[in-house]
């Protein structure tokens, strides 16, 4: 029984992952057109092939490439590139997150048992995330100043930019900030007054 | 030496008086000495004497297709094997393109090793189905069972997992790398008896539930020989450098993840742990690791031989500046979101490198796509010249640059290169690919395993058979313009073990040009070729000797024979076939 649901999950990935060129339909129609547009490219792939070894000059595989352009850009072949699956799962999410159209992070605090996850996008300001934090995780952000951080309250909101740098929220204009940070962390404590100096 | 000597002096043909004057005893005694299979086999070849005291002697046999011999023939032949290593399904089924329930199953070895090998030790399994009732009849029939390794394998689940810790007395091994395991729960983790202290090599990195920490804790604690541990992703920082106390003569270590998430005060500990850590030469995981907490490793990364970050999406520069600690590399795996800027410095700080692997972060293409392209991989191997073993996911090449990777390293044994856009040509000059594989084949004498891409004409084939006369594995999709490629293959190349072919022009003349060859090869695979079902019955026909499996595809032509598998088998026809798998 085991087994046959471990089965059953490959295929629902396998679904989920593959885009489909048909209708939206019933599974026949489905696999039919999946494998109908594998056997289109599998025909159109060799006469290029066929035409660049016969001739063998530059215009004529672009000429074959525009005549028989692939259905849409992004149909996936079965089993290609060659990644295993286990590969394919870790990795799909991270990518992603940053390019749909909500900007989602994640949001540790030190001291909590597990991590939140906001949407950037839904924010305005610095004003309006700072109080979605606040309420999230119960606690106290002090006043920001450019000269002395977040005074006030033993918590102060830090994120890690592109570069891997962790950064005082704040800072940067909103724009910035929102397109540079990949993840949020409320430090707490020592750390928090030392930062920069600390790690 | 003396039975060299012997050897030397007397013919095959004179195998009585080499019986008389050459115990068997000491024939064994020389023999345990030889471990290789290879060699092996090639004494078992020498006379019939030789071969009965090989086979005596030997301890563990390897076999690379469970369905080229039967159980039964294997411990007929061996009668004192503990060691046992099987490969079950084709490779391709790791790309999906085996349907499942297609067959590789353990249970019928498990069942006649049961009966003959009740000393059986070592289990190591690759792409064979085992289910849980195998597993915990494998922890049951074996007393003495020490070692198993399960590598891509399918059909079992955590239940199966806590029926070895529960009844192997005296495990030593359990590698669960890489499966299709249905993972329902951690607690086989504390199934280990209080009293189990014999464990030296653990690996669950791959696993997705949580384990009971302090059951681990406490199982590391008390195993005091173990030199190999790989956690997965829930074991956190904190955890992790608690297990590191208890275990810190580790060689190689799966962190799980990396997430930076400690305190100033748990930050200093962790370091302090890596920095006990002397004897690491493997390490891997660091999920989520990003440059913060990167530098409490740079201690632990002296004696580093292995680094594979496989599972970190590194940027370049935190890449480049780990790299900077770990001067002894000899084998790295990397992502490619470290992009050529980290390439660069793997060829600035890792003279000793002899394989490089660069797996792609974002396959799919569902993101902004960057990756590494032919500037990486040039980089590298002007830096490291001693690279053999290279396995190069990118989407951009071109010939020139193959050129001159080989021209610096001339030494590959393995060059496996996916361009992964199928049949992209060289995005400079818009030429086929042809020149690189050339250059490949004509420069690398050595060269064992290869895998090509991009756009590829006949031309490619030619060169490999013509060149390359130590090929044992080659694999090819989307290539090639007709069956002259493959007919090239199969009379060029002498040493061609596996053959593994999709989406290919090759039709039933290519097939049949090799059919006396597939008997001296392990196996070969084409789908998506131009194979029929008349030229696979041919073959059929032709070589009784070969097991030539098809397996048709929904909706497909009736004569079309959509995947072929022909291999080679003393064990005759499979009596395990599903429905979907048409012996011919």
């Amino acid at each position: 029984m085991e087994s046959k649901v471990a089965y059953e999950n490959i295929e629902l990935n396998l679904k989920a992952t593959e885009l489909r060129l048909g209708l939206p339909g019933t599974h026949d129609s489905q696999e039919a057109s999946l494998f109908g547009a594998r056997n289109n490219n599998k025909r159109q792939l060799s006469d290029t092939s066929k035409e660049c070894g016969s001739k063998g000059s530059a215009s004529d595989a672009q000429h074959a490439d525009d005549h028989e352009t692939p259905p849409p850009a992004k149909t996936q072949i079965v089993g290609w590139p060659p990644v295993r699956s286990y590969r394919k799962n870790n990795l799909q999410p991270k990518k992603s997150e940053a390019e749909a159209s909500g900007i989602y992070v994640k949001v540790s605090m030190d001291g909590a048992p597990y991590l939140r996850k906001i949407d950037l996008r839904i924010y305005k300001g610095y004003p309006e995330l700072l109080k979605a934090l606040e309420n999230i995780f119960k606690f106290t952000i002090g006043e920001y100043s450019e000269r002395d951080g977040y005074k006030g309250s033993e918590y102060a909101p830090t994120y890690e930019d592109k570069d891997g740098d962790w950064m005082l929220v704040g800072d940067v204009p909103w724009d910035m900030f929102m397109t540079s940070c990949k993840r949020l962390r409320i430090m707490k404590g020592s750390e928090a007054r030392g930062l920069g100096g600390g790690v | 030496m003396d039975p060299k000597r012997k050897k030397d002096c007397h013919d095959s043909g004179e195998s009585t008086r080499v019986a008389s004057t050459f115990p068997d005893e000491v024939l064994e005694r020389v023999l345990a000495l030889v471990k290789s299979h290879k060699d092996r086999s090639s004494v078992s070849l020498v006379c019939k004497d030789w071969y009965d005291a090989e086979r005596w002697s030997r301890t563990h046999v390897f076999i690379g297709n469970c369905y080229s011999v039967s159980p039964e023939i294997v411990v007929r032949r061996f009668p004192n094997v503990r060691s046992v290593t099987l490969k079950g399904k084709p490779r391709f089924s790791d790309f999906n393109l085996v349907p499942p329930n297609w067959g590789a199953d353990i249970r019928c070895w498990l069942v006649v090793f049961a009966a003959k090998y009740r000393c059986l030790e070592e289990l190591r399994l690759k792409r064979m189905t085992v289910s849980d009732e195998s597993l915990e009849f494998l922890a049951l029939s074996f007393p003495n069972f020490k070692a198993l390794l399960l590598h891509s394998c399918d059909g079992f689940s955590t239940d199966g997992l806590a029926a070895i810790a529960t009844h192997c007395k005296n495990l030593t091994e359990l590698n669960i790398q890489e499966n299709d395991i249905y993972d329902k729960s951690g607690c086989w983790l504390s199934c280990f008896p209080e009293n189990f202290t014999s464990l030296e090599v653990l690996n669950f990195a791959y696993l997705n539930n949580d384990v009971n920490f302090e059951a681990l804790e406490r199982l590391v604690s008390r195993c005091k020989s173990l030199n190999v541990l790989k956690v997965n992703k829930n074991i956190t920082l904190e955890q992790l450098q608690r297990l590191l106390i208890c275990a810190p003569k580790l060689t190689e270590l799966g962190t799980g993840s990396f997430l930076p998430e400690l305190t100033d005060r748990q930050y200093s500990e962790l370091k302090r742990s890596f920095s006990i850590c002397s004897n690491l030469n493997v390490l891997s995981g660091l999920s989520e690791a990003t440059a913060l907490y990167l530098p409490a490793l740079y201690p632990a990364c002296t004696n580093l031989t292995f680094l594979n970050l496989s599972d970190a999406a590194l940027q370049s520069e935190e890449f480049a500046k780990l790299l900077v600690h770990c001067p002894r590399l000899r084998r790295l795996w990397v992502l490619d979101t470290v992009e050529d800027k980290g390439l660069e410095a793997v060829g600035s700080n890792c003279p000793l490198l002899e394989e490089l692997r660069v797996f792609p972060s974002d396959p799919y293409e569902e993101g902004i796509v960057h990756g590494v392209t032919e500037s990486g991989f040039i980089a590298v191997s002007y830096g490291c010249r001693r690279l053999h073993y290279v396995l190069y996911f990118c989407r951009q090449m071109t010939n020139a640059a193959v050129e001159t990777i080989v021209q610096n390293c001339p030494d590959f044994t393995h060059f496996r290169l996916c361009i992964m856009t199928p049949c992209q040509p060289d995005y400079r000059t818009n030429e086929p690919m042809d020149k690189a594989f050339c250059a490949v084949v004509k420069t690398c004498t050595k060269l064992r395993r290869l895998a090509v891409s991009g756009l590829l004409t006949d031309m490619t084939f030619e060169y490999i058979g013509k060149y390359a006369k130590n090929l044992e594995t080659l694999s090819v999709a989307f290539a090639g313009s007709s069956d002259w490629g493959m007919q090239c293959v199969l009379g060029g190349c002498r040493k061609l073990r596996k053959l593994e072919i999709r989406d290919c022009p090759f039709g039933n003349a290519a097939l049949l040009s090799g059919f006396e060859k597939y008997e001296s090869m392990r196996s070969l695979w084409m789908s998506d070729c131009k194979v029929t079902m008349n030229g696979c019955r041919f073959l059929a026909k032709e070589m009784p000797r070969l097991n030539v499996e098809v397996m048709k595809e929904d909706g497909s032509d009736d004569s079309q024979a959509d995947k072929v598998y022909v291999y080679r088998s003393v064990a005759g026809p499979r009596r395990d076939a599903p429905p979907f798998v048409l012996t011919l």
